[in-house]
């Protein structure tokens, strides 16, 4: 379980959370939704130690990551997976170099053991064996999405954040990355935190929701108590995102 | 109010400096990286490092041989003048210079454009030390690689000056060799060097912390590469002034 404790973050003079608390919990999807800009990277990136939040705290499973030194917190991204909004695959590196490339920095497997543990998570998430020797600029946005899906779970992460993972690709696709991830989060029981603004996702895979919009948390709740909230900005939010989806048909 | 940003700047390239030498994750990955960016930024200057060595020798050769035509001044004076000049400040700060706009805006728009698209925020999850996984190895691979390509520059420069020298009839070749071997001090080629080094280290690492705190897009990357190739040559400059009014 991933809990935050009023953690507020200011660029400058610029306050862009707002004394956010929420809860994630394990072996859930836990979704931050919210419009473009609301905030939810910032939280995102507050949650998993990238921006130093300016107050509030951070428990991973009880452990403190706002106290944590320069050491500790290494230690403890063994266990963090991250799937990018824009992949941030490392582009001068094969798609199978990429997936290997945290087992080759921390662990002590033979080279055909890595390369094997590689394959399977690529395997895992659909990719054929020919992209292997691809690099990513020579790979579509979708496929390079599955790739960052298997570089985050190579080592096998307790928690795994993923910043809107199906932005930018067709509605099946969309579908198959949110599925794929929402299987991995309930094979291995991990505490995963999709931030999405696609309503399609809060649907299918929803399972606790917390609206985010101006860098403050205005709800949270799951899928059935969605349509129910009497939240005034999550209506309005979900009004232009259903009429979007229904324009889009 | 110019001063107060400046310092500001300064602290952060020491915090910055301080993260490049932390202890690698993997000596092995550290070594590999040190051979690939010896390739990629001291194997591949050895085309311009060439071209442009020759042809200044050549031509400081042949200036030379035009103001020192004077029956009072012996031929080999030429050889000895253009040895001093491509040996003292041509090869090691000329050179650098150059480097500083190759190499230097080369590392910084890598590292800032994985900056923009969060690949430093990869590694960083990852529990990698991004900052010493990317600059470590280029530091290093220029402190080793800059001093080499400094000697030959020297080499070829004097090759240079030499063959323009017989090939336009002002320098016969004995003369210019006598000229090579007058007065010859190996400290000079040490001060060489170890200032060449110096600046190895100042384009690598100023260029690396300019791409490293990028934000923005691609137009704030093509900012920080000017910036950093502008701030390495005036580094460059005042560094080569305070080593020869020290070792000289
Ligand atoms: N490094 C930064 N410096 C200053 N302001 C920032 C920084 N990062 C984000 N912001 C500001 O914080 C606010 C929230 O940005 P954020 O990237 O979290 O939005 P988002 O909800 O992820 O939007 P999107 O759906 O478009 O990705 C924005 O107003 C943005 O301008
Ligand atoms: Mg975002």
């Amino acid at each position: 379980m991933i809990e935050a404790r009023e953690i507020s973050k200011s660029f400058g003079e610029k306050t862009v959370m707002h004394s956010v608390s929420a809860t994630f919990e394990t072996g859930k999807t836990n979704l931050i939704i919210g419009k473009s800009g609301s905030g939810k990277t910032v939280l995102l990136k507050s949650l998993v130690g990238l921006y130093d939040v300016d107050r509030g705290a951070i428990l991973y499973d009880g452990r403190d990551v706002t106290r944590m030194g320069r050491h500790a917190r290494q230690q403890l991204r063994q266990e963090i997976g991250m799937i990018f909004q824009g992949s941030a695959l490392f582009d001068y590196m094969t798609v199978l170099e990429n997936v290997r490339f945290p087992l080759d920095m921390f662990t002590t497997l033979s080279a055909g053991e890595r390369r094997k543990r590689a394959q399977q998570c690529l395997r895992r998430v659909n990719l054929e064996a020919q992209a292997d020797n691809l690099y990513p600029a020579e790979i579509s946005g979708g496929m390079q999405k599955r790739v960052a899906i298997a570089r985050a779970i190579v080592q096998n992460p307790r928690y795994l954040f993923c910043d809107e993972p199906n932005s930018g690709l067709d509605p099946t696709t969309a579908g198959v990355i949110d599925s794929l991830i929402s299987e991995i989060t309930h094979e291995s029981g991990i505490t995963t935190i999709i931030n999405t603004h696609d309503m399609n996702s809060v649907f299918t895979i929803g399972e606790h929701i917390a609206f985010i919009s101006g860098g403050r948390k205005l709800w949270d709740g799951d899928k059935e108590t969605i349509l129910k909230s009497d939240c005034p900005d999550l209506q309005s939010f979900m009004e232009s995102a259903v009429r979007l989806m229904s324009l889009g048909k | 109010m110019i001063v107060d940003p400046g310092i500001g700047m300064i602290g952060r390239y020491c915090r910055f400096m301080y993260l490049v030498m932390g202890r690698p994750e993997k000596w092995g990955v550290f070594g590999r990286r040190i051979l690939q960016e010896t390739y990629k930024l001291g194997v591949d200057s050895l085309g311009i490092v060439t071209l442009i060595s020759f042809f200044v020798g050549a031509v400081v050769t042949i200036q030379l041989a035009n103001n020192l035509d004077n029956p009072f001044i012996p031929t080999y004076t030429i050889g000895f003048a253009a040895r001093e000049t491509i040996v003292l400040e041509f090869s090691s700060t000329i050179v650098c210079l150059i480097l500083a706009g190759k190499v230097g805006s080369n590392i910084s728009s890598e590292i800032g454009t994985m900056r923009i698209t969060e690949q430093i925020d990869a590694l960083d999850i990852m529990g990698i030390n991004s900052a010493a996984y990317l600059a470590a190895p280029k530091v290093v691979a220029m402190v080793v690689s800059v001093p080499l390509l400094v000697m030959y520059s020297m080499c070829v420069g004097i090759i240079g000056g030499w063959v323009s020298g017989f090939m336009t009839g002002m320098v016969p070749s004995d003369e210019f060799i006598r000229g090579l071997h007058f007065m010859f001090k190996p400290y000079y080629i040490f001060y060489s060097i170890f200032k060449s080094s110096l600046f190895a280290f100042i384009i690598a690492s100023v260029s690396s912390f300019f791409g490293y705190y990028v934000h923005g897009g691609a137009l704030d990357v093509g900012r920080a590469s000017t910036k950093s190739v502008v701030v390495s040559c005036v580094m460059v400059l005042m560094v080569n002034l305070i080593v020869t009014q020290l070792l000289l």
